[in-house]
């Protein structure tokens, strides 16, 4: 310690952030971290933000390289030696599909599940929010009024119990219901409306899922935003355009509902 | 020769993610990469073996990327990046609201700070090396990197937004 110790200011929190500083200074910020909770706090969201980016991002890493990228396509002819990259070109394919071992090949399985309950549930979930709340006429094929004809029907196509969820307690009122075609599979739509007209849908189909606890997901799709989570052999996707918070207090209550087999 | 075509092959996935990020559009990125790919094996003689060649390609794009900006000045459609992201089996609702929406304040970022963030954070590059790569001074590469980081920070707590995304709250 043969300097004095300078004060610490928020370039240095980025630099601590992003590993510029000499170990010396890197101390110095450490010890000024435990004292200042504000600026711990800060470089916690400055380290949470480079994770987020790489969250977003990595997948890239992982897909095939599309065709179109392979030098040989890109104009390498131009230059000599060019059978020696298109080797190297389907050598770096080979490395791509067979070297990174089972870290890749567990996040590529889950991709493509994941892929598959956006294609199977998500999707067409949004679309029939879309398509049938917007309805002025038959938004829905039977009316709340009914609910028992239109739980036991449902019930029997779906060969499974299942009844429109009480949402009262977060301000929406069933209007009705609807058997819908999904992909390979039948799915219900439950529809509620609130005081102030604003509509969302409830989707539920049955859904081949290796990741059956019932966390939420959320996904933007057809400019609609979904909630969804899967519980056991089935799946359910909360429809809507209002706020997501409010959205995610009604998905709770749904899903809570539906697990208590209500 | 051989051995420049061969790096450069290896250097693809990370020149698609880099491109991803920076134009979040996927099929934009990769014609950006195309277009970096075109240029650097144009020049591949330029290239100084043993030296950073990824310094090197992040240059050639930072150049293209430029120019594309300039002559394309409209906004990203923000409902084409929606479908970028595919949630992992293991985040829950809040991840993937929080992901989602740095993934629109990302493309909100001017490309100035957009870039150097990427390159620190996603790339790695230490602030001199982003600084070579940008061809700008280091005190700008730090000057940009804390405002890009600012004004995420701002969008991502939920501050009013200009855009559309603005409630009217009862």
């Amino acid at each position: 310690m043969n300097k004095d110790t300078q004060p610490v200011n928020d370039a240095d929190l980025h630099a601590y952030v992003d590993g510029e500083l000499d170990k010396s200074r890197r101390l110095d910020i450490e010890a000024y971290l435990v004292s200042h909770p504000e600026a711990a706090e800060q470089v916690r969201q400055y380290q949470q933000l480079s994770q987020d980016l790489h969250r977003l991002f990595d997948p890239v890493l992982n897909e095939p390289v599309p065709a179109t990228l392979v030098p040989a396509r890109v104009g390498l002819r131009k230059v000599s030696g060019w059978s020696s990259a298109a080797r190297a070109a389907a050598l770096a394919g080979i490395v791509l599909v067979s070297g990174l071992g089972g870290w890749l090949l567990n996040s590529r399985m889950a991709a493509t599940e994941n892929a598959a309950v956006l294609v199977n549930l998500v999707q067409p979930a949004a679309f029939a929010h879309v398509v049938y709340s917007t309805d002025d006429y038959y938004p829905v094929e039977i009316q709340a009024e009914q609910q028992d004809v239109l739980a036991s029907w449902l019930s029997e196509r779906m060969h499974t119990s299942i009844q429109a969820p009480d949402l009262g307690e977060v301000g929406f009122v069933l209007i009705g219901g609807r058997l819908l075609p999904s992909t390979n599979r039948m799915a219900a739509q439950f529809m509620y409306q609130n005081a102030d007209a604003e509509r969302i849908t409830l989707y539920v189909r049955r859904i081949a899922s290796k990741n059956r606890q019932a966390a939420f997901h959320y996904q933007e799709a057809q400019g609609v935003k979904v909630f969804y989570w899967i519980d056991g052999p089935m799946g359910y996707a909360l429809s809507g355009s209002l706020g997501k918070k409010r959205l995610i207090a009604i998905a709770k209550v749904a899903h809570d509902a539906f697990a208590k087999g209500v | 020769m051989t051995e420049s075509a061969d790096l450069l092959v290896t250097q693809i996935p990370r020149l698609r993610r880099y491109a991803r990020a920076l134009t979040g559009d996927a099929s934009r990125a990769d014609d950006l990469v195309q277009d970096c790919l075109v240029r650097a094996l144009s020049r591949l003689k330029l290239w100084k073996p043993g030296t950073d060649m990824r310094a090197w390609l992040f240059t050639i794009m930072h150049n293209l990327f430029v120019s594309e900006c300039r002559q394309n000045s409209k906004q990203p459609d923000i409902a084409a990046f929606t479908t970028c992201y595919v949630p992992g089996p293991y985040d829950n609702a809040d991840t993937d609201v929080r992901l989602s929406e740095l993934q629109s304040g990302l493309q909100q970022l001017v490309p100035e700070q957009r870039e150097v963030l990427l390159l620190v954070s996603i790339e790695g590059l230490s602030y001199r090396e982003v600084a070579a790569v940008l061809g700008i001074p280091g005190g700008t590469v730090m000057s940009r990197l804390h405002r890009g980081r600012q004004e995420l920070r701002k969008q991502l707590s939920g501050k009013p937004r200009t855009a559309s995304g603005l409630r009217s709250v009862k």
